[in-house]
């Protein structure tokens, strides 16, 4: 049984300067509370910068601000694990693991900045080449857009919530720091704009990019995004439903130019 | 000047920031684009429950455009301007039509119509959602909007880049804003960005209260630096208390208003200190004390009242358990309206463990939203009925060419803000003014800000930049994070649900303490990469001049009205208060100088804000 009953914790967290420079572990102890998650252990050690053998030093920096899992901000590895570190509540993990050492990791798929922050930017500039958003004429009022059935929407809503988190590309082992595959957060949203009675305007031109380097047929269908994307998006679907129609539009691109 | 030459810098990417980028690019003005974060992950994304706007089917059952505006008044207790307001409402349903357009999935009908729910502060079902996240469906859709407008090249990204202060010139006699100073939080780098006029879309300031629903880049300190250069606060006593919140170490995670609105419901045991599960508790022992004071609106009356009840009912001790918690019950609902709430129920089982399809949730109320905020003008329609579209000075601060769209304006609202009108607000405040911001740069701005004389922006950079030693350089004894805590729970304790004049005498002084001891800070990192320290002991300086502001706004507004509660002064006093509170700050004496405004009431006369409750 966990010992819940101690009255400090630990966290180990690798920690880097800068881009470029080594990285390095230090690990800082506190009082144990209950309902701690990591976000408030890592505000404490902003509070209380000493480590475990009293060394003064530089708060740890990390990225977040929504605090509830629904801005994607502040992605990390806890315990291994990639994940978000608002919802990584200190008594669930001590329950886990037995242990009340925790230890945090910035992701190993995006350059690291400083510490637990890494540059996602990647992410974003991906949906530049998607096209991704619906090609609306202007935005005069022009009355509403195109009805829309609940099942369309159902599914349509669950892709919507993807906010560009990482954690489907950190745990996929196609995506690589320095490679080219656009992983499962972007064919996901293909498919979601795809579904869009206008959005599907640009259809081709995002199958298109689905067939260049780095697109879909990088997949290896490992099938770990899905089981660690925080919103459980059905990226599997996504990836199977992107490629039948990259496949579909292949063939019509080869017979038709089009 | 012509718009292609002309430069905009808006600060925030959040509903009311994007809104206004994209109108501004489509004008083909050039737009540079602040935020501290990537705009995806703008506050923002944190509302849950819908957006307002008359509809067909409400129509036919006889609301209207007019009663959305009139609930709009009624709800901020009439010290909203009215032009704004009516304005507002009648361009909701367009704004809808557009977001539709643009992708957002909102709940359909099965007939592919989108679905309404119930909302606070209505008898109407007026409320467009998408699941229980859609301020996160409407901040993507204006995000995906804004990236097309960045493939083309006319809107430019400076993401985690942080505003620190506007740059004024004063050589034709009364500072115009032509630009303004950041940093990149990364490089650390100070610049300046010259630009023909400025739209601050930062947001409200939770954090200035410790914990709140807010996100924690929501300090409010781009307002503070605003009205520290000489732009007006308005209203800034105005901070809604949202009535239900789980209570968290790090913050406050909001529950949001559709779950009333779908049919859940609020209620104690009837018996004090009851310990039994609250699913083993009979009807006949449950106290739905919303439902039996207000029969009409039930536990959809407006935030603020919610919020007193509750706070009272704790403070009487019939809160779960004796303590500060009351429930709030969605397990009676059917299967299909607990799905259109998997969003907020998500939430709450994460970070609390229990799944509130089964069991009872417990929340308290947590400050939630900023009315006040940046004092602006506009131009009303001759009879009123709106504003004039275009006109220059649509949601201009007192500081020519300085904008404040969204929650950092201190329109609309008055004294509460009524839920899913903030999503409203924010849009609407960028997709109608943001024309105006084009017309000034077009037709009143002679000279481009980027042909000033650079001494203009190199002297505002060197103000900054020796801020930033003077920071690092501090060898004091106090620790910022200490010093936000204390002050977070001072503005809690006495500046929030009850005020009377003695707590807030007390927390006045506990500010004053904090603000001399702040000259004496010492922060634990004097690095020049990516230093969040201080960045943070930054925006303490401005987060404690703001909460100062709010204090004596609250201090001097000696009646009750909306989310303003004072226990020594309980009654509105239209006759001394049906007023502005417009705060201005003093640099020298380094304090707030309070002024009031009248607000004309031109189109719908005051009445009592009762919401039909039942006499004890």
């Amino acid at each position: 049984m966990p010992d819940t009953t101690a009255k400090t914790l630990q966290l180990r967290i690798k920690r880097q300067d800068a881009p470029r420079t080594k990285p390095y572990w230090q690990t800082f102890q506190m009082p144990y509370r209950p309902n701690l998650n990591v976000i408030s252990c890592l505000q404490y050690i902003a509070e209380h910068p000493v480590t475990l053998d009293g060394q003064s030093v530089t708060p740890v920096t990390w990225d977040c601000n929504c605090l509830e899992e629904v801005c994607g901000a502040c992605t990390m590895l806890v315990n291994g694990r990639v994940r978000q570190s608002c919802s990584s509540l200190i008594d669930q993990l001590i329950a886990d693991t037995g242990s009340n050492v925790i230890t945090l990791a910035p992701m190993t798929k995006f350059p690291v900045v400083r510490d637990l922050w890494v540059d996602r930017s990647r992410m974003f500039e991906g949906l530049k080449a998607v096209k991704g958003w619906v090609p609306i004429d202007g935005t005069h009022d022009l009355g509403e857009g195109p009805l829309e059935s609940p099942e369309n929407q159902d599914i349509r809503y669950e892709l919507s919530r993807c906010m560009t988190c990482g954690c489907c590309l950190e745990a996929c082992p196609q995506f690589l720091l320095d490679g080219n595959f656009v992983g499962a957060q972007i064919i996901s949203q293909v498919r979601y704009f795809n579904m869009h009675g206008t959005g599907r305007v640009l259809a081709a031109d995002r199958l298109g990019a689905m067939m260049a380097p780095g697109g879909i047929t990088d997949c290896g269908n490992a099938q770990n995004c899905v089981k660690v994307c925080p919103k459980q998006i059905p990226l599997t679907e996504s990836i199977a439903d992107v490629g039948r129609r990259t496949t579909v539009h292949a063939v019509k691109r080869f017979f038709t130019g089009k | 000047m012509a718009k292609t030459q002309s430069r905009v810098t808006i600060v925030g990417g959040g509903l009311a920031g994007l809104a206004a980028a994209i109108k501004v690019a489509e004008a083909g003005v050039n737009v540079d684009l602040f935020s501290m974060v990537p705009v995806k992950r703008s506050h923002s994304v944190c509302a849950q429950g819908g957006i307002n706007a008359c509809n067909k089917v409400a129509r036919q059952q006889g609301y209207s455009e007019w009663m959305h505006f009139d609930e709009t008044l009624y709800g901020g207790d009439f010290l909203n301007h009215q032009p704004p307001v009516y304005e507002m409402a009648y361009w909701a349903p367009r704004i809808i039509d557009l977001l539709d357009r643009m992708g957002v999935p909102f709940n359909r009908t099965p007939e592919g119509q989108r679905d309404l729910r119930m909302f606070g502060g209505s008898l109407y079902k007026r409320t467009h959602f998408a699941g229980a996240t859609t301020g996160q469906q409407l901040m993507y859709a204006l995000d995906e909007q804004t990236r097309r407008w960045e493939a083309e090249g006319k809107v430019t990204k400076y993401e985690f880049w942080e505003f620190l202060a506007p740059v004024l010139d004063d050589t034709s006699g009364g500072g115009v804003c032509k630009g303004s100073v950041a940093q990149d939080m990364r490089t650390m780098e100070i610049r300046a960005f010259p630009a023909d006029a400025v739209v601050m879309a930062t947001g409200g300031n939770g954090v200035i209260f410790g914990k709140s629903t807010n996100s924690v880049i929501c300090t409010g300190a781009a307002a503070a630096r605003c009205y520290r250069a000489g732009a007006w606060l308005a209203n800034a006593e105005f901070i809604q208390v949202h009535p239900t919140a789980i209570p968290g170490e790090d913050k406050c995670r909001l529950m949001s208003e559709s779950a009333r609105g779908e049919g859940g419901r609020v209620w104690v045991p009837r018996r004090k200190g009851d310990e039994r599960h609250p699913s083993d508790i009979p009807e006949n022992e449950r106290w739905y004390f919303l439902e039996e004071k207000y029969p009409d609106y039930g536990n959809l009356v407006p935030r603020d009242i919610a919020t007193r009840e509750i706070f009272w009912i704790c403070r009487d001790g019939y809160g779960v358990g004796g303590g500060r918690m009351v429930y709030l019950d969605c397990t009676a609902l059917p299967g299909a309206t607990k799905h259109k709430l998997a969003g907020i129920f998500e939430i709450y089982e994460k970070f609390t463990g229990d799944d509130p399809r089964h069991v009872a949730m417990k929340i308290f109320p947590s400050v939630h939203y900023t009315m006040g905020g940046l004092y602006t003008v506009y131009t009303a329609k001759d009879d009123s009925k709106g504003m004039v579209p275009g006109a220059s000075n649509n949601m201009m601060t007192n500081i020519p060419g300085l904008y404040a769209f969204g929650e950092v304006n201190y329109q609309y609202h008055g004294g509460t803000r009524l839920g899913a009108n903030a999503l409203l607000s924010c849009i609407f405040d960028g997709l109608f003014c943001g024309p105006s911001v084009v017309n000034y740069v077009t037709n009143e701005v002679k000279t481009a800000a980027a042909d000033l004389d650079p001494a203009l922006f190199t002297r505002s950079v060197e103000h900054e930049e020796s801020r930033v030693h003077k920071l690092i350089d501090s060898n004091g004894q106090f620790n910022p994070y200490t010093l936000h805590r204390e002050m977070g729970d001072v503005m809690t304790d006495h500046c929030t649900v009850v005020r009377n004049e003695e707590g807030m005498s007390q927390a006045y002084h506990v500010l004053r303490r904090l603000k001399d001891q702040y000259k004496q800070i010492k922060l634990s990192d004097a690095g020049t990469w990516t230093n969040q320290t201080l960045v943070f002991a930054r925006a303490l300086g401005d987060m404690l001049i703001y909460a100062e502001a709010v204090l004596a706004g609250a201090l001097a507004r000696k009646e009750s009205r909306g989310s303003h509660y004072r226990s020594d002064y309980t009654e509105r006093d239209d006759a001394n208060f049906l007023k502005t509170t417009i705060a201005k700050y003093d640099a020298a004496a380094d304090r707030p100088i309070l002024e009031f405004e009248d607000v004309p009431q031109p189109l719908v006369p005051p009445r009592a804000r009762t919401y039909g409750k039942v006499d004890a």
